[in-house]
């Protein structure tokens, strides 16, 4: 069966332990996890889990099912291709020198990121987007130096008027 | 009502109908068991020798009784002996409840003296865990694990609890015992789907395991299995829902199952797996598993679903009412060659038969006298094996043996546990090797006088890893010749218990006959040879059919 690259969203309860909890069954049950976000919901009783991973139909729904069987996961939906809005932030702090200020301006444009760090030496830079832009934009920090970086993974939501504890 | 946690703990546990519970003291328990002494009319205490022993018991008690077993340990040390005892019963989706005291909060995460993150250490072998923070929780903690490890596919849970919120107090309302979760009912276009699969079937074949056990589903499999005209066979962990006088039931399958069984698995057109994970032990190959049958998995737990086997039809729901609107709903059968097939494997198995095999003789002989319902424990080699291949079992959970794990050590504490679980006398098959994993509790066996014929195969080897190095390691025999000067009649003396030795059938049925006849635990020492073998045996990674039977393979 062929690969694809998966997201899924897991509502889990907003208490100490639960990401160990999830991430321990990945470990155990050999899946490979390639982002995870977690962060706060609409409702301070929970967090949400982004998580994106590569696999056939049979990986994702035994990692589905692995995952509704933790007691502290209230919910998993996968996102739909469709209908995801999928999106990433990175960091990224390239090397600035009179001689490429006004190519890094140009790629600063063109991507809509910005320059929340500035001196003579480097700038720090903030851009958002779905992973192949970010992959892009980092292609073309390359020629400049990339001091570091730093990205969230993806976080998704579907679009449309539902929630994923309303489907 | 304010009360102490510790109280809280075995208040809740009696409110919740907890009779019995296995464990061992210690500095972070010290609060719980000096509630246990002062509520002993109301809740028994089991004091085993090893927190290992008591957690196997609670397993065995299980197993026997179809109820939670419980399990109580200090921290540290206490906590971490528990940890096989647990595994144990995660892969055999025991239901048990497991608590440990620690540390008290204040002192916890400094490397305090017997302090182990033993909900870390057990989060990959139990269905749940919890810590503790503070007695207004724990009643609601305690009653919401039962309801986990008893709910779906039952399992362990561990609850620890920092020796500060034992001493605290708080609120208890006594509450009625917990309700289980509903099991999902079979959906309608499921059994429709299965029905027309067997409709179609030419070579059915049942396969069920440990989670029919768990919903009592064997009355339901004979009767589906009479009316499609199908034979019946069982992994490891089914043996027992079916009788053996079944005359469809072919017996366990798998490793080193029946040659009929598993092989009428390997020929038939479709398999209707019930309560079953398709493991290793039982396909062999799993990609080449079968390959040409259609496949009917029902369980309660949709990861078991395509988690090993593909299968065409998967139902995740309670078992029993998938069963009982799929009797309603196919046509009766009947399927003469097939059955012919089935008889003809059945003569070609009886062919097989190797006349003097002591190790099968004297399971017969105690099948005969035994009661029927009888619980038979086992250790783990080749002495399980030859229990589960000859054992005549009549009475439903009437076996209690370590499957996933394969636990050496499991039998003496598990055997000890479902004699108190089933309320009569059980009878432990062991071999010298696992019985001197855990021998220790035979002082638990005494001191409670406990009904509990211990049969152990001795044949002074390991005899299971031998068997392997006999026929893939080129008998290296590494390590697994015990050669050992223990005397164990003499040894079962010096615990307390009475002692027997036999080393051939007559002398056996005799010295059995005396030692079941025993108030208390009786142990016989049978000698057998040590280069006995279990056969059939599928290759590890084989397939069906090319099984190793007699010297050599098909």
């Amino acid at each position: 069966m062929s690969k694809h690259n998966y997201v899924i969203a897991a509502f889990v309860e907003n208490k100490s332990g639960v990401l160990m909890r999830v991430t321990s069954m990945f470990n155990r049950r050999g899946f490979n996890i390639d982002t995870l976000t977690v962060g706060e919901t609409e409702s301070s009783e929970y967090s949400r889990i982004t998580l994106t991973f590569s696999g056939d139909q049979d990986d994702l729904q035994q990692l589905v099912s692995q995952l509704k069987k933790l007691y502290n996961v209230k919910k998993v939906e996968v996102i739909s291709a469709e209908l995801g809005i999928r999106r990433e932030l990175l960091l990224i702090k390239v090397k600035n020198s009179s001689s490429n200020r006004g190519d890094l301006r140009d790629a600063v444009d063109v991507f809509k990121a910005k320059i929340v760090d500035y001196s003579a030496e480097a700038m720090c830079l903030e851009v958002t987007g779905d992973s192949t832009k970010i992959d892009n934009f980092i292609d073309n920090m390359k020629p400049f130096g990339i001091i570091e970086m730093c990205r969230t993974g993806i976080v998704a939501l579907e679009r449309g008027s539902e929630s994923i504890l309303s489907k | 009502m304010k009360l102490s946690g510790a109280e809280i703990v075995v208040e809740t546990l009696i409110e919740q109908k907890i009779k019995t519970i296995f464990g061992y003291p210690g500095g972070t328990v010290i609060d719980i068991y000096d509630q246990l002494y002062k509520k002993s009319d109301r809740i028994n205490h089991v004091l085993a020798a090893h927190e290992q022993g008591a957690a196997h018991a609670a397993d065995g008690y299980a197993r026997a009784s179809g109820e939670i077993g419980v399990v109580l340990a200090t921290s540290g040390p206490g906590a971490t002996n528990l940890v096989t005892g647990i595994a144990n019963a995660y892969l055999d989706s025991v239901p048990m409840l497991a608590i440990t005291g620690n540390v008290p909060n204040s002192l916890i995460g400094r490397d305090s003296f017997q302090e182990i993150d033993i909900t870390g250490i057990t989060l990959p072998i139990t269905k749940h865990n919890f810590f503790v923070h503070s007695v207004e929780d724990l009643a609601d903690t305690i009653r919401e694990a039962i309801r986990i490890a008893k709910s779906g596919r039952p399992g362990p849970v561990l609850i620890d609890i920092p020796k500060d919120v034992q001493g605290a107090k708080c609120e208890y309302t006594p509450a009625e015992p917990v309700e289980l979760t509903a099991l999902p009912k079979a959906k309608a276009e499921d059994v429709k789907a299965a029905a027309s699969m067997i409709a179609e079937a030419g070579r059915p074949f049942i396969y069920f395991g440990g989670g029919a056990v768990r919903a009592g589903a064997g009355e339901l499999i004979a009767k589906l299995a009479d009316k499609i005209d199908a034979p019946i066979g069982c992994t490891m962990m089914g043996l027992s829902e079916v009788p053996v006088a079944n005359p469809r039931f072919l017996g366990m399958q798998g490793m080193h199952g029946h040659y009929a069984s598993s092989k009428a698995m390997a020929k038939a057109d479709l398999i209707i797996g019930v309560g079953v994970r398709f493991s290793d032990r039982a396909t062999g190959n799993r990609v080449k598993f079968s390959a040409g049958a259609r496949k009917i998995h029902i369980d309660v737990d949709s990861a078991e679903l395509g988690k090993n086997v593909d299968v065409n039809l998967g139902a995740i729901c309670d078992i029993n009412d998938f069963l009982t609107k799929l009797i309603d709903a196919v046509d009766k059968k009947e399927l003469p060659n097939w059955e012919a097939k089935v008889e003809k494997l059945r003569e070609q198995e009886a062919s097989q038969n190797v006349p003097g095999f002591l190790p099968k003789e004297a399971i017969e002989a105690v099948s005969s006298v035994a009661a029927p319902d009888t619980v038979i424990a086992t250790d783990v080699g080749q002495h399980q094996m030859w229990v589960a291949q000859h054992y005549g079992f009549m009475g439903k959970k009437t076996w209690v043996s370590s499957g996933g794990l394969g636990t050496m050590g499991f039998g003496m504490g598990a055997a000890i546990g479902a004699s108190y679980g089933s309320g009569k006398r059980t009878v432990l098959f062991t071999g010298d090797g696992s019985f001197g994993m855990n021998l220790n509790e035979l002082a638990t066996a005494v001191s409670y006088n406990v009904p509990l014929t211990i049969v152990v195969l001795n044949n002074g080897v390991l005899g299971m890893v031998r068997q392997w190095q006999t026929l893939f390691y080129n008998k290296t025999y590494s390590n697994t010749t015990l050669n050992r000067k223990t005397d164990f009649v003499k040894l079962a003396e010096s615990f307390g218990a009475k002692g027997y030795h036999a080393d051939d059938i007559e002398s056996f049925k005799k010295v059995f006959a005396e030692a079941y006849a025993q108030e208390g635990p009786a142990l016989i020492d049978l000698t057998i040879d040590k280069d006995l073998k279990v056969l059939p045996m599928l290759r590890p990674g084989g397939t069906f059919d090319k099984l190793i039977i007699g010297e050599e393979e098909e």
